[in-house]
């Protein structure tokens, strides 16, 4: 029998599958949120009822925001001649924090993986390749962790944007087997970035 | 006290082992008992300080003790050049195995770096008559021992090469997705090609040079077809793209590393070694671990484990005095299995020795 009345364990169980926490730390988290019901409960509540609503991936690069198109590729204060292409979500995040790159994003959503079932079209590489000849893009900066998939992926993009006259390149530095960007202190970003070099 | 040895050793619900304790002082180990008493069970324990599924390639669920089915662990403290490492590896039940070094986590690839293990095991007996890939195996655990990166580019190429025969068998027709994996096979596999040249060279300079009772072996890699293997970027890289439309129909990758095979020829004579008489067979694998164990203690500074299950079997009276005077020469730490105490008579107190006895489908160790 479950030690708490089921609609609340049915919230423990929802918690406990999220990263970074398990069984234990769910039920502690839980219960901290019922003590706080004003503070902590009932904000969080309609928070997660509005990014419910709202959240939605960008049309144009796959980032996370609430628009349908996300603030970066809005924003006025971009580069737009250059686009950095990054597995997740969490590692253009990362990106973001070591607050080195001002250019555009491309958010792939995975790395090819034929035993997968994921394509070149599931990872929206054509839409790619056209915002490089649409937008005149000089400069795709592949961002891509240094697993077999990840090193697949980076020459699979890097052959399908050639002839369109922008110049490739990888982060190879900083990048460790099996490594993924969003793993990586702001300074290795920024020595990455700075060390790219052509594919 | 250098060189490599396992200088202690536990293994708890391993097989037919309850639990085994066993102290070791770096001589050869000596094991003697009856069929089924668990001496092998004991050499595979000691394969799984190395990486992989150790010498019966087994998955880590048939390892754990029936019926109890608890899971299973081996602990070692592994000496190794002047250190000593704690090295456990386990697996709980459905769960794949575990290692630690030192007390942390650790990938199963970092063994390769502190034991390196080379085993001989009765299946082996037909190795120059069977398939190439019992050869193939065995190059790349001699190849593993000397560089130990080798595992991590192997496991590379195949993952390579699994997307590559998933595509195939799905008939996907996308040139670039085949142009980047090709390009990745052929770059992990130019490295592994160049990892088992450079084992095989070795292993044959220090057949050249050594004082042995054991027949030499040329050692040869050919393709297939039985040509001179591919074993640069741009020549694998191109035959791969040339034999898209044959892999196509076949469904998978017909060339490459993986097909490699390895041929040797008892030198004194110019006959192939699926050819030689079974007792000459054996002495051309022994005379290749031999080598290879003589060329790592030039190279890595100590020999490695030598696994020899059954090593008498098929060996005449001279060769196993003489296979004992070199391993004792050589200083390695080499396990071997026999039925009786009289096959090792011949070690003396050169080896320690144990034996090994079934009590109700439980295994006993007893210093001899
Ligand atoms: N998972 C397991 N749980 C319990 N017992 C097992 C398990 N796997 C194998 N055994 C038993 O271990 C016993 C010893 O096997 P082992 O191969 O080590 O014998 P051995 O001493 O090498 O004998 P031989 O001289 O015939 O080669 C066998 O009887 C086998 O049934
Ligand atoms: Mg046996
Ligand atoms: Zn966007």
């Amino acid at each position: 029998m479950p030690e708490a009345p089921s609609q609340i364990e049915v919230l423990i169980a929802l918690m406990a599958k999220l990263p970074g926490l398990g069984p234990r730390s769910a039920r502690r988290a839980v219960l901290q949120l019922i003590k706080k019901r004003s503070l902590l409960l009932i904000p969080l509540a309609d928070a997660i009822q509005t990014v419910a609503e709202t959240a939605r991936e960008c049309v144009n690069c796959g980032n996370i925001g609430t628009t349908d198109l996300c603030e970066i590729c809005t924003s006025t204060k971009r580069d737009r001649s250059q686009i950095c292409v990054v597995e997740d979500v969490a590692d253009l995040w990362a990106m973001e924090r070591a607050d080195v790159f001002k250019g555009l994003y491309h958010v792939l959503g995975g790395t090819l993986s034929a035993l997968d079932a994921i394509g070149p079209d599931e990872l929206r590489i054509p839409r790619l390749a056209e915002r490089v000849k649409t937008d005149q893009v000089s400069e795709v900066i592949l961002a891509l962790s240094a697993t077999i998939d990840g090193q697949t992926t980076a020459h699979y993009i890097a052959d399908a944007l050639e002839g369109t006259g922008a110049v490739v390149t990888s982060l190879a530095q900083g990048v460790p087997i099996g490594g993924e960007l969003d793993y990586l202190d702001d300074g290795t970003i920024t020595a990455a970035l700075r060390a790219r070099k052509a594919l | 006290m250098s060189g490599l040895s396992v200088a202690a050793l536990t293994l708890s619900h391993f097989r037919s082992h309850k639990m085994a304790e066993m102290a070791l002082d770096g001589r050869p180990v000596a094991l003697f008992g009856p069929n089924g008493a668990g001496k092998t069970n004991l050499l595979e324990g000691v394969s799984l300080l190395s990486p992989g599924r150790g010498l019966r390639r087994a998955a880590a669920d048939e390892i754990a003790r029936k019926p109890e089915a608890l899971g299973w662990k081996v602990s070692a403290e592994l000496q190794s050049l002047c250190q000593i490492h704690e090295v456990e590896t386990w697996a709980e039940p459905g769960a794949s195995r575990s290692v630690t070094v030192d007390g942390k986590t650790a990938p199963q690839l970092a063994l390769g770096r502190i034991a390196r293990v080379v085993w001989l095991i009765p299946a082996m007996d037909r190795l120059w008559i069977e398939g190439a890939e019992g050869r193939r195996r065995f190059l790349d655990r001699m190849t593993l021992s000397f560089e130990p990166r080798h595992g991590e580019v192997v496991l590379a190429y195949d993952k390579a090469m699994r997307e590559r025969n998933r595509l195939l068998k799905d008939q996907v027709q996308d040139p670039g997705w085949y142009d980047a994996l090709e390009g990745r096979m052929a770059s992990f596999g130019a490295q592994i090609m160049a990892n088992r040249q450079m084992a095989v060279s070795r292993v044959a300079m220090a057949q050249d040079g050594a004082e042995t009772s054991f027949p030499k072996a040329d050692q040869e890699l050919i393709d297939p077809d039985g040509n001179a293997p591919l074993d640069t970027e741009p020549d694998l890289r191109a035959a791969l793209q040339a034999g898209r439309s044959t892999d196509l129909r076949a469904g998978r990758t017909l060339q490459g590393p993986h097909r490699i095979d390895l041929h040797a020829l008892f030198a004194a004579k110019g006959i192939p070694a699926k050819q030689c008489s079974t007792g000459e067979q054996k002495a051309l694998l022994l005379s290749l671990i031999l080598s290879n164990a003589r060329a790592l203690a030039q190279d890595f500074g100590a020999p490695p484990l030598l696994l020899l299950d059954e090593v008498a079997a098929h060996l005449d009276a001279d060769r196993r005095a003489a296979l004992y005077d070199e391993i004792c020469a050589l200083k390695a730490q080499a396990w071997m299995t026999g039925t009786g105490a009289d096959l090792f008579a011949d070690l003396g107190d050169r080896a320690q020795t144990f034996e090994v006895t079934d009590d109700q489908g439980t295994s006993e160790i007893r210093a001899h």
